[in-house]
């Protein structure tokens, strides 16, 4: 086919003309500035049950499918049973906002920090707090301070360890994403490379097939698993904190949330009048009987 | 192709690099000749501005929709950020050392145990009728199992069995269910070779004297194979790709060691590291494919060496 020169050009023309009108119709409008600048203007926003959530009057809160015991029952966020569940309605109460008035939503964990605009107001999924992390998502003050441990079958070589030392031959095994991995790599340094599980299912189908010596997850998570799941797996122990700051769980918000200080806030007074104490004695096992590893 | 006052049966001898006595026999081309050359050259000079021309115009737009986008600084943070970058490297290389292993043991496997159920399948004679069968079941089967289920099945189920002696290893587990899945791809590629060799060759083979497994081996597997090249490294290339899923029994592949950086982090740069780094090993093999099918072409259009 010859086309002439002009025909050519001309198609050229407006081939350009489209695409740029195109990208200026694209052009999307700029974002409203969320007003987090000044505490003073969120200190008086936290008006209850009047904050800017996404839903005007109702609070949709996050968390992963399925949702864990001890932290939820049942896989059914939404039945206040289960440690994050409970504490996810008290401070939905603390923000002015009833039962009837929250919504559950099924994030995965890593969409959780994905950029981009958020579809729920926070998200409580046992989140470790991390200045790292922190450049990513907003984090409310921790509402559970964590420590890992460590289990292995009965009988197991990993079952005599009693201490950090006595894991470094070992083949260990922990979620990825997690401090618990962290916990291997920075902490054990075993001389084998750790494995690294998408869940913690497998990494528990792993451990009863023998694929790795012993895996690291939180310890209410331990004491699960040895007493519901993997009845014949025991905890080794527990890891001391690192650099001496308790490791915290965080509600995750998006980043420059207009919610954070005041979500913050609630579950500082949820901590300070005991509250959340409660709710762990309640829902979480005492982690006195874990023996620290050194 | 008819010949016209032997010039173009003159061009196909540039065409073999055949230039001995270009300039030994006189010949000179004809002023219509030069003229449609130069005309030729006029136009492969425009085309090539043009495409130029409205590759930039795409280019500037692309890049003024991204830039202008109000999430831009933000996703550029996330996606793009030189110090997670540098973190990523390293370990992404090393988990990308064992799905190159990977990718050569499964490959070689594939290959031969694709070519073994292929043979299986076209088997001629009653007696094989059971064989057949079973190739044909094999095929069926592990071609409509997804993948991820297969290696689910391998990876956690087989060591949960307790048997004496088998691996719990899970990449030599996460490999043998990577090559079940491929090599059921392969034999059908293969298949399809053998039943595209027309019956007259392997009547001529008999013909010739040869029994039935010399005419497969000397007449038809040759020519079946050489036809299916192409989409043989097809799906070479996308085993490569695969390779990162046996990542589900805890082995650390390239795409793994970036989830661990960016479950710590929070910072996506590294999927993008990963993502780079398997194209870039992606590319070689796609443009040998393409150098090996034009190769086979020139060959075929020379009368084929057959």
């Amino acid at each position: 086919m010859y086309l002439a020169p002009r025909t050519v050009r001309r198609a050229l023309a407006a081939a350009t003309v489209a695409l740029l009108a195109t990208a200026v119709g694209c052009a999307p409008q700029p974002e409203e500035k969320a007003s987090t600048a000044s505490s003073g203007a969120a200190a008086k926003s936290c008006a209850k049950g009047k904050l800017a959530t996404k839903t005007s009057g109702k609070l949709t809160i996050a968390t992963d499918e399925p949702a864990y015991e001890p932290w939820f029952k049942d896989d059914k966020p939404a039945n206040g049973k289960g440690f994050e569940s409970a504490v996810a309605y008290a401070v939905a109460r603390q923000l002015g906002y009833d039962r009837s008035a929250v919504g559950w939503q099924s994030v995965p964990f890593n969409k959780a920090f994905a950029p981009g605009v958020k579809t729920f107001d926070f998200d409580i999924n046992q989140v470790s707090i991390s200045a790292e992390r922190k450049k990513a998502v907003d984090f409310s003050s921790g509402y559970y301070d964590v420590r890992q441990a460590v289990i292995a079958l009965k009988g197991g070589k990993a079952a005599k360890a009693k201490s950090i030392a006595d894991l470094k031959d070992l083949k260990l095994g922990a979620q990825v994403g997690t401090t618990s991995l962290d916990y291997i790599t920075d902490v054990v340094k075993p001389k084998q490379e750790p494995a690294a599980y998408a869940k913690n299912d497998q990494a528990k189908s792993a451990l009863q097939n023998g694929q790795v010596d012993a895996i690291v997850v939180d310890l209410p998570t331990a004491f699960y698993i040895t007493a519901a799941e993997v009845t014949n797996a025991k905890i080794v122990g527990q890891f001391e904190n690192q650099g001496g700051t308790p490791e915290q769980f965080g509600l995750v918000l998006d980043k420059g949330s207009a919610l954070t200080s005041c979500v913050s806030g609630a579950v500082d007074a949820l901590r300070k009048d005991g509250t959340l104490a409660k709710l762990e004695k309640q829902w979480l096992s005492d982690a006195v009987d874990a023996p620290v590893l050194k | 192709m008819t010949v016209l006052k032997g010039e173009s049966a003159r061009e196909g001898a540039d065409d073999e690099g055949d230039m001995t006595g270009a300039a030994g026999d006189g010949y000179v081309p004809s002023q219509r000749r030069l003229e449609r050359e130069r005309h030729k050259r006029a136009r492969a000079r425009r085309a090539t501005a043009i495409a130029s021309l409205s590759t930039l115009v795409t280019a500037v737009v692309l890049y003024l929709v991204v830039v202008n986008a109000p999430g831009w600084p933000r996703a550029k943070e996330t996606f793009f950020n030189a110090q997670y970058a540098r973190e990523a490297v390293p370990k992404v290389l090393d988990g990308l050392w064992l799905n190159v292993r990977l990718l050569v043991v499964c490959g070689v496997a594939v290959l031969v145990l694709g070519m073994l159920i292929a043979i299986a399948r076209t088997l001629r004679g009653p007696v094989f009728f059971p064989l057949r069968v079973l190739a044909a079941a094999y095929t069926d089967f592990f071609r409509g199992l997804p993948l991820i289920i297969n290696l689910m099945i391998v990876v956690l189920g087989v060591p949960a069995l307790r048997l004496q002696g088998v691996t719990v290893d899970p990449v030599l587990l996460g490999g043998t269910a990577l090559t079940l899945t491929y090599s059921a791809y392969v034999a059908e590629v293969f298949r399809a070779g053998i039943e595209s060799i027309h019956p007259s060759q392997r009547a001529a083979a008999r013909s010739l004297g040869l029994t039935n497994r010399q005419a497969l081996r000397y007449v038809v597997l040759p020519q079946a194979v050489r036809s299916q090249v192409p989409p043989l490294l097809n799906d070479l290339v996308s085993l490569q790709k695969d390779t990162g899923l046996v990542s589900i029994g805890g082995a650390v592949d390239a795409v793994r060691a970036a989830d661990i950086i960016v479950g710590r982090s929070l910072n996506y740069t590294p999927y993008i590291v990963a993502g780079l780094v398997f194209v870039a090993l992606t590319i070689p093999m796609t443009r040998f494919t393409d150098w090996v099918t034009a190769r086979m072409d020139r060959q075929r259009a020379q009368g084929g060496s057959l």
